[in-house]
C-alpha cells in the first residue's frame, strides 16, 4: 500500500534496529508524548526490538485520557438536558465520570450520538432545528482547527442551535509543566507526528534549547518510529540538543499556518485542566469573544456536581510517566478495557488499554 | 373491495388482515415458496434422522443495502454458516421480519429477492416465516430472526472444543472485506471503494473439507469481533493457545486501507464469508489444497498454530518478529480522534 507498506518494510527495520544497538551506548529514557505512538509501539512489538540500554516512556499525548472527570461530568450534565443532542467522537462515549459516563447516560434517555467529524454535528443541528447540538470538542491541535472551522461554517449558515463544549488543549504548554515539575527525567522526546503537522517542529525549539533535551517528530509506522529512536540515539551520543523531523512526508518546521488562522480565529488560549496534572496555563483553548454565543457552557445552565477521582486509578501518574500501567494495582484486574476505571483503559490511544490489548506476550 | 396498494408498509400490513395476507402472497411466497411453505401452516412438519444441528441469530446491519449484499442475504447466509461451522448440511431456515412502518415496498421485495437468492446458493429452504410491523422509530428499518436446522453427517465433530495442540490454523481468505464495505456506506462515514462484502454461505466449502478429512478439530466463521475474537474464543474453549504470524493473514489492500485511515485494526473487522478452521497438521495440507478449489476459499492460508502453554491466550508474530498478544473486542470498534 503506497506510503505504509514502504514504512513497514521488515529488512528496513532490522537495519535500523542493528544502527541503533551499535550506537546506543548511554542508557537512555524516551518518552514517546503522543497515544498514536504508544499504540503503534506496543502493536508492532518495538520495544522488545530496542537494546536494553533504552526505556520508552508513554506521556500525556491522549486526547481522552487528559480530559479532566470534571469536564466529563459537564459533558454528562449538558447532555441531560432536555431537548439537547451531545454529538461526539466514539472513544468519549465510554469514558466513566464521577459518576456515569457518557454511555450511560444514553441508555437513560439523553440523546448522545457518536459522529465521526464535526460536519456531521452540523448536519444534526441544521436537520433538527428545533433542538440544540452541543459538539463535545476534544482533542489537540490537530483537532482544534476542524471545530473552528465547524464554528465559522454554523455562523455563515446563521445557525442558533449549534454549540461547542471547548476542552481542547494545547501540547507545547504541558510538556513545558511536565518537564519543569522534574517528576520525571527524559533524555529524548518523540514530538507528536498529527500535532506538529499542525503547529510545526518549531513549537518545540524550547525543549531542546532551554532543557537540553533532543526532540524528533516521528510518524506512526514502525519505521518512522524506529528511525526517530535512532535519530535521538545519535543526538544523546554526541551531546546535541535540536528539533529534527522523521516524519517529513507530513510535517514542515512551520506547521500549517492556514490551520492555526483559523484556531486562533475562533479559540484563545485559557488555563486548562489536565487529568493527573491540574490547572496548567495556557494549554487550553475557549471560544473567543467574537464567538462567544456558541459556548455551551455559557449557553446553558446545568449543575454537574462535585467531581472525584475513582478510588485506586492511577491514570493521573500514568498520564504524567510517573508510573507505567503495569504499576497499578487495578490493571488487568479490576480495571480492563470490558470494565474501564479510568480513561487511559478506555480511550484507543489510551496507555493502559496499549498494555493491555497489545502487551507482549510473557510480559 | 380493491385493497389501497401502498408503496410502502404500513402498520396494517402486520395486523394479520388482508394485507398482511397479501404481503405474505405477493411478496414472501412468490419468492421463497416451497411446499412446506405453502401450506401456510402454523409449523412447518417434515421427516428427519440422524444428529440434528439446530441454531439462530438475528440480523440488525445498518444500512440495510451494501456493497455485494443486504440484510436479507445476510440472514439467510448467517444461519447457514453457523450451522456449516459444526459440519451440519443446512437445511430448513425460519425468517421472521420485524419491518419498521414507512420501509419502501420496493425495498422489501429486493430483499426477498435476496433472500431467494442465497436460499438458493446455499440449498435450503426457508419453510416458516413471521411478519410484524411496529411503529415508526421501534426498528431501524427492518430487523430479520432466523433459525436454521441442518443434519450433522456420521463420523463427524466439529466443535470450539476440540481444537489439540500441534493443529494448524486455517483462514479461508482475507479477513475484514464485510466490515469495510458496510462501514464505508454507513451515514456520516461514507468513503469510496470498490471493496464488497464477502457475504456467502460456506456450507458447500465444508462439505468438501470434510470430504478431505472429516477429523476437522474446530471451525468458526469470524463474524462480528472479527478474526481476533474468534481465535480467543476457540483458545478458550478447547483451553489451548493459538499463535498467529501477522505476515501470513492475508488482508485486502483497501481493507488496510480504511483501517490505517480509521485507525482500526483489519483482525478486528467483521466478515460474513470467511472460516477460521483448527485442522491437524496431517491433514491441512490436503483441506487447504481443496479448499483454494472453491470460490470461497480460493485466498485459504495457514496462518499459525494451536500450542498447549497459556491456555486461553492468542498471540501474535508481528511481521519484525516481536511478539504480541491478540486480544478479544471490547464494544465496537471506533475510529481515532486524532
Amino acid at each position: 500500500m503506497k506510503f505504509v507498506d514502504e514504512f513497514r518494510r521488515s529488512e528496513l527495520a532490522r537495519g535500523l534496529i542493528r544502527s541503533i544497538q551499535q550506537h546506543s551506548t548511554k542508557r537512555v529514557r524516551l518518552m514517546e508524548f503522543c497515544g498514536g505512538h504508544t499504540v503503534a509501539i506496543m502493536k508492532h512489538g518495538i520495544r522488545q526490538l530496542l537494546p536494553a540500554t533504552i526505556e520508552m516512556l508513554s506521556g500525556p499525548g491522549c486526547p481522552v485520557c487528559v480530559t479532566d472527570n470534571a469536564d466529563i461530568d459537564k459533558a454528562i450534565a449538558l447532555a441531560r438536558i432536555p431537548g439537547v443532542i451531545l454529538a461526539t467522537f466514539g472513544d468519549m462515549i465510554r469514558v466513566p465520570g464521577s459518576r456515569s459516563s457518557l454511555q450511560e447516560v444514553k441508555a437513560d434517555g439523553s440523546d448522545v450520538r457518536i459522529v465521526y467529524s464535526t460536519l456531521d454535528a452540523l448536519q444534526i443541528a441544521r436537520e433538527n432545528p428545533s433542538r440544540s447540538v452541543i459538539f463535545l470538542g476534544i482533542g489537540f491541535e490537530t483537532t482544534a482547527p476542524t471545530v473552528a472551522a465547524s464554528v465559522i461554517q454554523a455562523e455563515q449558515e446563521g445557525m442558533r442551535n449549534y454549540y461547542v463544549i471547548s476542552l481542547h488543549k494545547l501540547c507545547p504548554p504541558v510538556i513545558k509543566e511536565l518537564l519543569d515539575s522534574g517528576e520525571v527525567k527524559v533524555s529524548g522526546l518523540i514530538c507528536p507526528g498529527h500535532v506538529s503537522a499542525i503547529v510545526g517542529s518549531r513549537s518545540w525549539e524550547f525543549i531542546a534549547r532551554d532543557y537540553g533535551i533532543p526532540c524528533v517528530v516521528s510518524g506512526f509506522e514502525p519505521l518512522d518510529i524506529l528511525q526517530c529512536v535512532y535519530m535521538l540515539v545519535l543526538q544523546i551520543e554526541q551531546a546535541e540538543s535540536k528539533v529534527e523531523i522523521a516524519y517529513r512526508r507530513g510535517v514542515r518546521p512551520e506547521g500549517n499556518q492556514r490551520a492555526l488562522e483559523l484556531m486562533y480565529q475562533v479559540f484563545e488560549p485559557c488555563s486548562a485542566r489536565w487529568r493527573g496534572m491540574g490547572l496548567v496555563p495556557d494549554s487550553g483553548l475557549r471560544l473567543s469573544k467574537a464567538y462567544q454565543r456558541f459556548d455551551a457552557e455559557l449557553a446553558f445552565e446545568f449543575d454537574p456536581g462535585p467531581a472525584f477521582e475513582p478510588k485506586g486509578c492511577i491514570c493521573g501518574e500514568v498520564l504524567r510517566a510517573v508510573k507505567t500501567p503495569r504499576d497499578c494495582k487495578l490493571f488487568g484486574t479490576v480495571c480492563t478495557p470490558a470494565s474501564p476505571v479510568g480513561p487511559c483503559m478506555v480511550s484507543s490511544e489510551g496507555s493502559c488499554a496499549a498494555y493491555y490489548i497489545y502487551g507482549a506476550a510473557g510480559e | 373491495m380493491e385493497l389501497l396498494v401502498s408503496d410502502k408498509i404500513i402498520l396494517a400490513h402486520g395486523s394479520g388482515g388482508k394485507l398482511a395476507r397479501e404481503l405474505i402472497e405477493k411478496t414472501f411466497l412468490q419468492a421463497l415458496s416451497n411446499p412446506l411453505l405453502a401450506k401456510l401452516d402454523d409449523s412447518a412438519v417434515f421427516d428427519f434422522e440422524g444428529r440434528l444441528a439446530f441454531t439462530t441469530d438475528s440480523y440488525v446491519v445498518n444500512p440495510i443495502f451494501f456493497h455485494g449484499g443486504d440484510i436479507g442475504k445476510l440472514a439467510v447466509c448467517g444461519t447457514v454458516n453457523d450451522l456449516a461451522m459444526v459440519g451440519a448440511v443446512p437445511l430448513y431456515l425460519s425468517l421472521s421480519f420485524i419491518i419498521e412502518e414507512g420501509l419502501p415496498q420496493e425495498d422489501l421485495t429486493r430483499i426477498v429477492g435476496s433472500v431467494q437468492m442465497a436460499a438458493r446458493e446455499a440449498g435450503v429452504q426457508i419453510v416458516t416465516g413471521d411478519t410484524k410491523v411496529v411503529n415508526r422509530g421501534s426498528a431501524d428499518k427492518l430487523f430479520i430472526n432466523t433459525a436454521g436446522v441442518g443434519l450433522v453427517p456420521e463420523g463427524v465433530d466439529i466443535s470450539g472444543s476440540n481444537a489439540r495442540p500441534g493443529d494448524k490454523v486455517i483462514l479461508s481468505g482475507t479477513i475484514g472485506d464485510h466490515g469495510i464495505a458496510v462501514l464505508s456506506q454507513r451515514e456520516g462515514l461514507r468513503f469510496s471503494t470498490r471493496l464488497k462484502s464477502d457475504c456467502a454461505p460456506l456450507n458447500g466449502l465444508v462439505a468438501e473439507m470434510i470430504k478431505v478429512s472429516p477429523r476437522i478439530h474446530s471451525m468458526r466463521d469470524p463474524t462480528r469481533g472479527g478474526l481476533a475474537t474468534t481465535l480467543n474464543e476457540l483458545a478458550a474453549q478447547s483451553k489451548v493457545s493459538i499463535r498467529i504470524e501477522e505476515e501470513k493473514i492475508p488482508v485486502r489492500e483497501e481493507v488496510r486501507g480504511a483501517c490505517e485511515m480509521l485507525g482500526l485494526d483489519p483482525l478486528y473487522i467483521a466478515n460474513e464469508g470467511k472460516l477460521v478452521a483448527l485442522v491437524a497438521p496431517e491433514d491441512a495440507e490436503a483441506i487447504l489444497k481443496k479448499m483454494r478449489r472453491n470460490t470461497c476459499g480460493r485466498g485459504a492460508a495457514i496462518i499459525g498454530e494451536v500450542q498447549a502453554d497459556h491456555p486461553g491466550r492468542v498471540v501474535m508474530k508481528t511481521r519484525f518478529g516481536a511478539s504480541r498478544i491478540v486480544d478479544m473486542l471490547v464494544g465496537d470498534p471506533l475510529p481515532r480522534i486524532c
